[in-house]
């Protein structure tokens, strides 16, 4: 039953492999840049496995100690996921000890596969999730891995490798939005920030920018039930 | 930071991360449907967040000695061949190889 559980996930996962080593990678090795070791982004890739907030930690690391601004932040960029929850609330019911891996692993990409995949007859469904979503843990990791291992021994001028991450985002944004994505909610998040940046400064603009969101969000709902 | 900092802030991020993952069925385990509020944050939050990073992502970059031009080029260049390509991976690498260039040559 695992066996073929397997076989059915690996393909579906392959595009996967390419892209998450490449990015882990650049992630590791941008971390091994800043001077971490490479325990550092193994142990980060496998515990937070969460891409986005992953490059976002690194910035984290490099800046002084703001533990709440940390756990905010983190619920925003990962709020994406409390969706993805919802709308497996009913797939990952009564799966068992499966359950709990399925959820810890619940990264954009597994999502992705594990709602919109349907695996062929014979095979079990649980299983075939489980092996999507370690496969691309297992990916993760060794890409964010061999990065930062590359980082020992190969040496150039870094100056402006971080840019890997603006440049992550901005593809994401781009992709949100030809996909049909909300245009308004991604202008949204693009005005709060901008606004909250030239008001607050780029040291503390975070929180008023997330606050002013959720602030949009909640009238913006209020004003369409009236209509 | 220090590195027991460094280790709480790692944690605070697994626990924060953990939270947007678990938060659902803790809350919702039978079958209840959330409120619509969360529903509609939760649709809505995914594009508004890549915004906020991106803002974020940029938010010394107007400084000097270019003031943000580097950034401009380089964010134009991945808008231009993620439009032409399609290719997450050519975009990001041309995008960050261009800017490297740019910031240890030309500016």
């Amino acid at each position: 039953m695992k066996r073929k559980a397997f076989q059915a996930a690996l393909p579906h996962t392959l595009p996967i492999c390419v892209g998450f080593l490449f990015l882990g990678m650049s992630y590791g090795f941008l971390m091994r840049s800043k001077g971490f070791p490479f325990y550092y982004p193994l142990l980060m890739s496998l515990f937070i496995f969460a891409g986005s907030m992953e490059f976002v930690t690194v910035n984290l690391l490099l800046s002084t100690f703001q533990p709440v601004y940390a756990f905010l932040l983190t619920l925003m960029v990962n709020a994406r996921h409390i969706f993805y929850g919802i709308s497996m609330l009913e797939t990952y019911r009564g799966i068992g000890w499966k359950k709990f891996y399925l959820i810890y692993g619940m990264c954009d990409e597994s999502f992705s596969i594990n709602c919109s995949t349907t695996p062929p007859p014979g095979v079990d469904k649980s299983w075939f999730m489980f092996f999507v979503t370690l496969l691309n843990h297992i990916y993760w990791v060794t890409g964010a891995t061999l990065g930062a291992l590359l980082g020992y021994v190969i040496h150039f001028d870094t100056t402006g490798i971080e840019f890997v991450m603006t440049a992550l985002f901005v593809v994401i944004f781009l992709d949100q939005w030809e996909q049909g994505g909300d245009h308004k909610a991604a202008l949204t998040g693009v005005a709060c920030a901008g606004l909250c940046l030239v008001i607050f400064g780029s040291q503390s603009f975070i929180l008023p920018a997330m606050l002013l969101m959720v602030m949009c969000f909640s009238l913006g709902k209020g004003r369409k039930e009236e209509a | 930071m220090t590195t027991a900092q460094q280790v709480i802030t790692i944690l605070l991020v697994v626990l924060g991360t953990m939270a947007t993952r678990f938060l659902p069925f803790l809350i919702f385990p039978e079958g209840k449907t959330p409120p619509a509020l969360i529903l509609r944050l939760g649709k809505v939050l995914p594009y508004a967040a890549i915004g906020l990073l991106v803002v974020y992502c940029l938010k010394d970059a107007v400084a000097p000695p270019d003031y943000g031009l580097a950034e401009g080029i380089a964010i134009a260049a991945v808008v231009l061949i993620h439009r032409w390509k399609h290719s997450t991976l050519l975009s990001i690498g041309t995008g960050t190889v261009l800017y490297m260039l740019l910031v240890q040559y030309v500016f």
